[in-house]
């Protein structure tokens, strides 16, 4: 069982590769895109993402746009920002956006396995909250 | 450092306040300082001149014209004297000849008693009388010398009398040797002719024209038209024949006075007034000398002369003054504004380099980020694989020895790129609350290195509860950095020790940096923070750092100052105010905590 599925966005194909490797060691499901568009695309193909990693300094559609448009249209999908020293403020200007954490590149493995079960459980949490809601919505109508 | 760069530089102990000869900046300032040094003298001095010249001009005019004036109403009025004087003896002597009896003529007691009658009566000029037939023999005679029977047909004055019937005769010595002159009338009865002679008192008609005296120099004498002087004879004969052949060539032309001027053989100029007597026989001549005339003209023309000189002098020293100070201040505007322009291209070219130090600490970043995971990957696997405890152990343990040292070389990177990141990402004098302890701490770091290779530590003493102050973050960053580096440079001779210390005082954050080196010369010090001065070798330091620093300390209302001794060390105090309030809300404050 994998405690989730994530989608990792990168620049860099050399870093989606090694990160690739070791988060799927440590029974995480990955997937990889090395640009916005291509987050956005493998979102829409793979409703099971959970969590995507997001590099916050991207050329062409940088993490900050990318995150607006990932919450505009997957509202459910949890994002862990990954962030140069440079690009602190634009972090933490993320998260004003609806992202579920920052990291520091290089980042500490074990740190992030554990922000991604974080915030697969916040997802899970919410999804519950709204399978719920559609439950007694459904039960409501048939009484 | 930034600002320690390859701008050649003065050489120290040579700032030119104001320097008028080096440098492609004089021509134009020389020209700019001729240029407003002639238009001052033009301006001042010219009306200063003209005014002058044109009132001494028309003063002049006036003024002689009234001074010769004046001589000429003195000597007319010199000249009606005198000739009322010769008329009235002559009328007295025509009057004795016309209305004595022949016989009392011939008489020397009626004789004497006629002339004592005179005397007394109106004529005290006369001297004596005396009566000549026709053949010029004296045949009476009444007065003080003794000459009855004297012969008298041969002077020249007698043929003169003969023929007229009144005569006065020129100045002579006659008989009795003393310079007179004689006036006769003729009596004609039947074919007797007498002719009645009185000698005129020499010394009451010289009065007459000695009396005219003017100033120092004015005085009058009499001439015949041979250039004989009819008056004592107290002047030259060269000057008196010079007198003569100006009167001859200016002519009287109708007029009985004319007025001319000539020099004295010794050059000194004179005024001349001369009128004529006698019918034209006599010449009476009034002599002054111009600078007695003209003495009180002289006068002010001497003293207007010196005041103009002494003024222009004025004029032109204060011109000289003042253009100096004038080209001397833009001198100086320009120095300044060549600073200013340099702290410019220095501020500039750090932000450059702040920004390239920026991007090459990012992208240096993800290499580093990926090697770490790389290291981080290759653990991974040691963990994961099964391994013969006996067989691969060693191994397996050299591994973990070298994957732990690539990841603190790692953190190394990491720690590097992240101060570089933070020192160079602003490069703006924009205000902030700034807590300066850190950000000594940070500049300290960077400034660490080259301490090291100087064999220098740096002792930091900071105050924990500093107050923030509201200050650019890099130019404080420049400030502290320049500071730091100078006290690098002070090299000791020993082991040197850098102390920063910081603390609050009253209103102000006050920090200061010494350090053990070989400190500054007292002379050296006053000059340290002008702008150019440096005592580094040539090609080491441009002069500016310290001045900038103090541009920018004293921008933000504090002060830098320094104390120093050769041999001791030297500490700079950097004094930040606290009241300055932060232009931008504390919310702007993101510095990264490292
Ligand atoms: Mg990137």
């Amino acid at each position: 069982m994998h405690i989730a599925k994530v989608l990792l966005v990168d620049d860099e194909a050399a870093f989606l590769d090694v990160m690739n490797r070791r988060l799927e060691m440590r029974e995480l499901s990955v997937r990889t895109a090395l640009s916005g568009q291509e987050c956005l695309k493998a979102l829409k193909e793979d409703p099971a993402i959970d969590v995507v990693i997001l590099d916050v300094k991207m050329p062409g559609m940088d993490g900050i746009e990318t995150l607006r448009e990932v919450k505009k249209e997957f509202p459910l999908v949890e994002v862990v920002m990954l962030t140069g020293h440079a690009t602190v403020e634009t972090a933490i200007e993320g998260m004003k956006y609806g992202a579920f954490d920052y990291l520091m590149k290089p980042c500490n493995i074990e740190q992030l396995i554990e922000k991604v079960a974080e915030a697969k459980a916040k997802k899970a949490k919410h999804e519950e909250k709204i399978t719920e809601a559609q439950l007694k919505e459904i039960m409501g109508r048939m009484a | 450092m930034a600002y320690q760069k390859e701008t050649p530089q003065t050489a120290p102990g040579t700032i030119p306040a104001e320097e008028p000869h080096a440098g492609k900046g004089a021509g134009p300032l020389r020209v700019l300082r001729r240029n407003i040094m002639l238009a001052i003298c033009l301006v001042s001095l010219a009306p200063l001149i003209l005014i002058n010249g044109i009132l001494i001009y028309y003063y002049h005019v006036a003024y002689s014209e009234k001074v010769t004036a004046h001589l000429e109403e003195l000597v007319i009025r010199q000249k009606q004297a005198i000739d009322e004087f010769l008329d009235k003896s002559v009328q007295v002597i025509g009057f004795i000849a016309e209305a004595t009896p022949l016989d009392q003529l011939a008489d020397d007691h009626s004789l004497s008693d006629i002339l004592h009658k005179t005397q007394k009566s109106f004529a005290n000029f006369i001297v004596d009388i005396g009566v000549i037939d026709q053949d010029g023999l004296q045949i009476a005679y009444a007065g003080p010398f003794h000459l009855l029977k004297a012969e008298y047909a041969s002077a020249a004055w007698f043929k003169a009398a003969r023929e007229r019937q009144t005569y006065v005769s020129d100045v002579f010595s006659g008989i009795r040797g003393i310079p007179h002159f004689i006036v006769t009338a003729l009596r004609k009865d039947k074919e007797q002719t007498r002719i009645v002679r009185a000698t005129v008192d020499f010394a009451l008609f010289n009065q007459l024209v000695s009396r005219l005296r003017v100033g120092r120099t004015g005085m009058a004498f009499i001439v015949n038209r041979q250039g004989e002087l009819q008056t004592d004879r107290t002047v030259d004969s060269e000057i008196v024949t010079s007198v003569l052949n100006s009167i001859r060539t200016a002519k009287f032309d109708g007029q009985d006075h004319m007025d001319f001027e000539a020099p004295d053989p010794d050059g000194r100029e004179f005024l001349y007034l001369a009128a004529t007597l006698k019918n034209g026989d006599w010449i009476l001549v009034f002599r002054q000398a111009k600078s007695d005339a003209f003495e009180h003209l002289y006068n002010a023309r001497r003293l207007a002369v010196t005041i103009l000189i002494l003024g222009g002098l004025g004029i032109v020293t204060t011109g000289f003054l003042v253009t100096r100070r004038m080209v001397a201040r833009v001198n100086l505007a320009e120095k300044d504004q060549e600073i200013m322009e340099k702290q410019i291209v220095e501020s500039g070219k750090l932000a450059a380099i702040g920004e390239l130090a920026a991007g090459i600490a990012h992208e240096i970043n993800n290499p580093v980020a990926i090697m770490m995971e790389e290291a981080g990957w290759v653990e991974d696997l040691l963990h994961e694989k099964e391994l013969d405890p006996v067989k691969d152990a060693p191994v397996v343990e050299d591994i973990r020895k070298a994957l732990k040292g690539i990841a603190i070389q790692g953190r190394r990177c990491k720690e590097i790129t992240q101060k570089l990141l933070s020192f160079a990402r602003r490069t703006d004098s924009r205000v902030k609350k700034v807590q300066l302890n850190e950000l000594i701490e940070e500049v300290t770091s960077l400034a660490i290195q080259k301490a090291q290779y100087a064999n220098i530590s740096i002792r930091l003493d900071l105050d924990q509860d500093l107050p923030e102050v509201c200050v650019s973050p890099t130019e404080m960053q420049q400030v502290m950095l320049n500071i730091i580096n100078n006290a690098i440079d002070a090299k000791s001779k020993n082991e040197g020790i850098i102390v920063v210390t910081t603390h609050r005082d009253d209103q102000f954050v006050v920090i200061d940096v010494s350090d053990n080196g070989q400190g500054i010369p007292p002379a050296n010090l006053e000059r340290i923070f002008e702008p150019f001065y440096t005592t580094k070798p040539v090609g080491k330091g441009t002069g500016l750092g310290l001045s900038i620093c103090y541009g920018l300390v004293k921008k933000m209302g504090g002060d830098i100052t320094v104390e120093s001794e050769v041999g001791v060390g030297t500490t700079f105090h950097v004094s930040v105010p606290l009241e300055i309030p932060c232009e931008d809300g504390p919310g702007n404050i993101s510095r990264p905590r490292q």
